[in-house]
C-alpha cells in the first residue's frame, strides 16, 4: 500500500462545503436537464396555438389557470438562471472573470439574478 | 475531423447555438411587448412570414443541437456503464429528432 492509498476519506455530505463556483455548474446541467425535458411541451403548446381558432385558444385557457402559473414561474427562474450561467461561461471564454475571487463574485450575481426573476415573475404571473 | 478537434466542434456549436437562441428571444419578447398577438389570427400570420418561419425553425435547430450538445455531455459524465450509455444517448437522439420533425411539420402548415 502507498502512503497515498491511505489517504482519510471524507465524504459527510452534510458537512462538505462546494464552493458556489461548484454549485452553479451543477444548478446549470440541472437547470439545462429540465429545460431539455420541456421541449416535447413546448413543441406541443406551439403546434396546439397554431393549430386552429380553438387550439389557440385552449393555451390562452391553460395560461389562465394558477397551476399553469406558478409552473411558469419556476421555468422562468430556471430559465434565467441557466441563461445568466451561460453568459457568465461565455464570458469566462473571453478571459473576464476567471480568477477565483472574481468567478465566485459573477457566480453569486448568476445565483442572483435568477432569484431577481424569480420574484419579478411571481409579481407579474401570480 | 480527429479526436481533439471533436471536442472543440462540440464546443463551438454549444456556444453559437446558445447565442443564435439568445438573439432570438431578444427579437421575440420586443416583437411580442411591441405588438401582443391579439387573436389566432395575428399570431397565426405572423409566424406564417418568409423571415419568422425561418428564424423560427432555426432556433429550434439551435435549441435542439444544444440540448443533444448539452445532455450528451451530462449523461457521458455520469452513465459508465456502455450498454445503458449508448441506450440513453439513442434515446436522446430519437427524442431530439421527432421533436425537430414536429417543429418543421408545424412550420410548414402554417406557411401553407
Amino acid at each position: 500500500m502507498t502512503q497515498k492509498n491511505r489517504r482519510p476519506v471524507f465524504l459527510d455530505l452534510t458537512r462538505i462545503h462546494l464552493p458556489v463556483t461548484a454549485v452553479l455548474s451543477i444548478t446549470h446541467r440541472l437547470s439545462g436537464l429540465v429545460l431539455f425535458l420541456l421541449i416535447p411541451l413546448l413543441v406541443y403548446l406551439f403546434d396546439l396555438s397554431l393549430s386552429s381558432q380553438q387550439g389557440y385558444d385552449r393555451v390562452v385557457v391553460v395560461f389562465d389557470h394558477w397551476a399553469a402559473r406558478l409552473a411558469l414561474v419556476i421555468l422562468l427562474w430556471g430559465f434565467f438562471h441557466h441563461l445568466l450561467a451561460g453568459i457568465r461561461c461565455l464570458l469566462i471564454d473571453i478571459d473576464i472573470a476567471v480568477k477565483r475571487e472574481s468567478s465566485r463574485i459573477t457566480a453569486w450575481c448568476v445565483i442572483a439574478g435568477g432569484i431577481a426573476v424569480l420574484f419579478a415573475a411571481a409579481m407579474w404571473l401570480l | 475531423m480527429n479526436r481533439r478537434s471533436h471536442g472543440l466542434r462540440a464546443w463551438i456549436i454549444q456556444r453559437l447555438s446558445a447565442i443564435y437562441m439568445a438573439a432570438y428571444l431578444v427579437y421575440f419578447v420586443i416583437h411580442v411587448l411591441m405588438n401582443p398577438p391579439q387573436s389566432y389570427h395575428d399570431w397565426h400570420g405572423w409566424l406564417s412570414g418568409p423571415v419568422v418561419s425561418i428564424g423560427t425553425a432555426l432556433f429550434f435547430i439551435a435549441l435542439l443541437v444544444h440540448a443533444w450538445v448539452g445532455v450528451r455531455d451530462v449523461i457521458m459524465d455520469y452513465v459508465k456503464p456502455l450498454a445503458l450509455r449508448f441506450s440513453l444517448l439513442s434515446l436522446l437522439g430519437l427524442i431530439l429528432l421527432a421533436c425537430g420533425l414536429w417543429v418543421l411539420r408545424i412550420l410548414i402548415q402554417v406557411s401553407q
